[in-house]
């Protein structure tokens, strides 16, 4: 895509029909949980957006982020959009390294002082600077480097949005999340490991339509994909209200297609719109291939206990510990029992000797 | 850590050490007491059928007075039986008893275990209620019983509301549930709900002794 083009021409240019574009805009609108009539507000708006400036910082992570979003599948309207961004800087994805690929950042900065938009992927470590360092540059300044002059910032994933799997126990790097260093500048959390990609692309649509932020929700994710949890979406849901579980991977309730709560699912939980959008042109989702959620939108969600145990069982079940306790509380019955007696036979003697 | 972490793990663990360590220690205590003997010459043997007679005789309403606490009686063995259900037939509890006991037992369909919880958080409200207005109830009522009351009420209401999603988030509801129930286990041995521990060996023992009496339990 051309500088100088905007979006609307772009697409007609990759064979993007006006009608396929409206219905994109339609469903980028019921996603985003906006009224009918705004589905002209967000074509109009995306059809004449000129190319942001999106820089994009890759830190501890697997790149399962972007390999989510470029490897989703044959390309589509939203991942159109996405290639319509300017993507100035991504060091996984661009030819440039080392101080070529410094410069070019710099140069995005400078140009879009102000209204550039920063996409994170990854946590950030604190332990050491030098667990992980891009061009010698460590994670830490060249997030505080980059953030200064964007006009948002956008953390892509659970590691950039919550300290994710780096943070787990014992956090060996101090990983921390983009929010906990960054805090003066709106912060849109996309959550998940990875992220879906049309959330992805829904935020940068609202972007470009509104000149804004979505509405977010306590954890600073966006309440049009993150309002409802899997459980509340999912197709299975009936059978949890009928009681019928699937006690195993492949027993007759499997099978079924029965409810995978028993079987740790973590939906009732988890807040993503995995159970709506689907991955894959729609096509099915991790319950849909009969594994249970595993939560990976939440914070901490590597720390919950066992993807297998379900959500009401506790995290803590050790017998000898209880056999501990009753032992304890023997010897506590023991113990009164004795200092009871003990009392009533001074009371006894103390009586006898008043009598004679 | 989540409330609701803070809910499975640590609160969980000491309000079980605490629970475990209370009913123990109270029935150890209570087993070793004391009593001074006996020396009058027992009117007929004594045993295990007069203990079980007792036990039977005294989960029955006194003929006596069967129509005055015709009500208590029905509405005592409807919530003692709604709340089993609920506790022992709800999959997901099975799954909390299966991670502490390491086996587990058939569930009852949701909409009976609702209709079961409905239940004896009704008739548990209505007892309050009345024991708060019943002057002879108020009389003899104590703090202890208002909170036995209402640490029994509150698992019941946040767990269906846990379980409807409402008033809340489902992780939040969820936690707030547990820890009902944890402070549940935190006061049992230590007020009077420790009568689901006591009150079948006390029958047995008082059979047992009128037995000795000659007395028909």
């Amino acid at each position: 895509m051309r500088k100088d083009q905007n979006l609307g021409e772009y697409l007609r240019t990759q064979g993007v029909s006006r009608r396929g574009f409206l219905k994109f805009c339609s469903a980028t609108a019921s996603l985003m949980a906006l009224p009918p009539s705004a589905v002209a507000q967000v074509a109009e708006a995306l059809a004449s957006a000129r190319r942001p400036s999106v820089i994009w910082l890759s830190f501890q992570e697997c790149t399962g982020c972007t390999e989510s979003l470029t490897r989703s599948h044959a390309p589509t309207v939203e991942s159109l959009i996405f290639d319509a961004i300017s993507l100035d800087y991504h060091h996984t994805l661009q030819v440039a390294s080392g101080e070529g690929a410094e410069e070019a950042r710099h140069a995005a900065m400078e140009e879009n002082d102000g209204e550039y938009l920063l996409v994170v992927d990854g946590s950030i470590p604190l332990g050491n600077p030098g667990y992980s360092t891009i061009a010698g540059i460590s994670n830490l300044d060249m997030l505080k480097d980059t953030a200064k002059g964007a006009a948002a910032v956008i953390a892509v994933g659970t590691c950039a949005a919550f300290g994710g799997i780096p943070q787990a126990f014992p956090n060996p790097t101090g990983a921390v999340s983009v929010s906990d260093i960054i805090t003066d500048k709106p912060i849109i959390n996309v959550s998940g490991c990875p992220p879906i990609p049309v959330v992805i692309t829904g935020v940068l649509a609202h972007f470009l339509t509104f000149g804004t932020i979505p509405e977010l929700d306590h954890l600073g994710r966006p309440t049009a994909f993150f309002g409802q949890t899997i459980h509340d979406r999912c197709y299975r849901r009936p059978f949890y209200e009928r009681g019928q579980f699937a006690h195993t991977f492949d027993d007759e309730g499997a099978r079924k297609g029965w409810c995978l709560y028993e079987l740790g699912c973590k939906g009732p939980t988890s807040y993503n719109a995995c159970a709506t959008v689907k991955w894959n042109e729609g096509t099915s989702f991790p319950i849909g291939s009969g594994h249970g959620c595993l939560g990976c939108s939440e914070p901490g969600f590597w720390d919950h206990g066992s993807f297998y145990k379900p959500i009401s069982a506790g995290l803590w079940g050790s017998k000898e510990t209880l056999l501990g306790a009753a032992a304890a509380g023997a010897a506590l019955g023991i113990g009164s029992a004795m200092a009871a007696r003990a009392r009533k036979n001074k009371a006894i003697k103390e009586s006898e000797a008043d009598s004679s | 850590m989540t409330l609701l972490d803070f809910a499975r793990g640590p609160a969980l663990q000491w309000s079980l050490i605490i629970l475990v360590t209370g009913i123990i220690w109270r029935i150890v205590g209570a087993l070793l007491l004391s009593s001074r003997k006996d020396l009058s010459v027992a009117r007929r043997k004594s045993g295990l059928n007069d203990g079980l007679g007792a036990i039977a005789t005294r989960s029955l309403p006194a003929h006596t007075f069967e129509k005055r606490i015709r009500f208590q009686h029905v509405t005592g063995y409807a919530w003692h039986l709604a709340l089993f259900v609920t506790v022992l037939f709800f999959g997901p509890h099975i799954l909390f008893f299966e991670s502490l006991l390491g086996f587990s037992w058939p569930a009852l369909p949701n909409g009976i275990v609702l209709f079961s919880a409905a239940v004896a958080l009704a008739i548990l409200i209505a007892l309050l209620i009345r024991r708060a207005n019943h002057p002879v109830q108020k009389l003899i009522s104590n703090a202890d019983d208002y909170i036995s009351v209402i640490l029994c009420i509150l698992p019941l209401l946040t767990g269906i509301l846990a379980f409807a999603h409402i008033g809340g988030r489902y992780e939040t509801l969820l936690a707030i549930h547990l820890l009902s129930i944890e402070a549940l286990f935190i006061w049992f041995p230590f007020g009077k709900l420790m009568h689901s521990a006591m009150t079948f060996p006390a029958r047995f023992q008082a059979g047992t002794s009128f037995g000795r009496k000659g007395i028909k339990a």
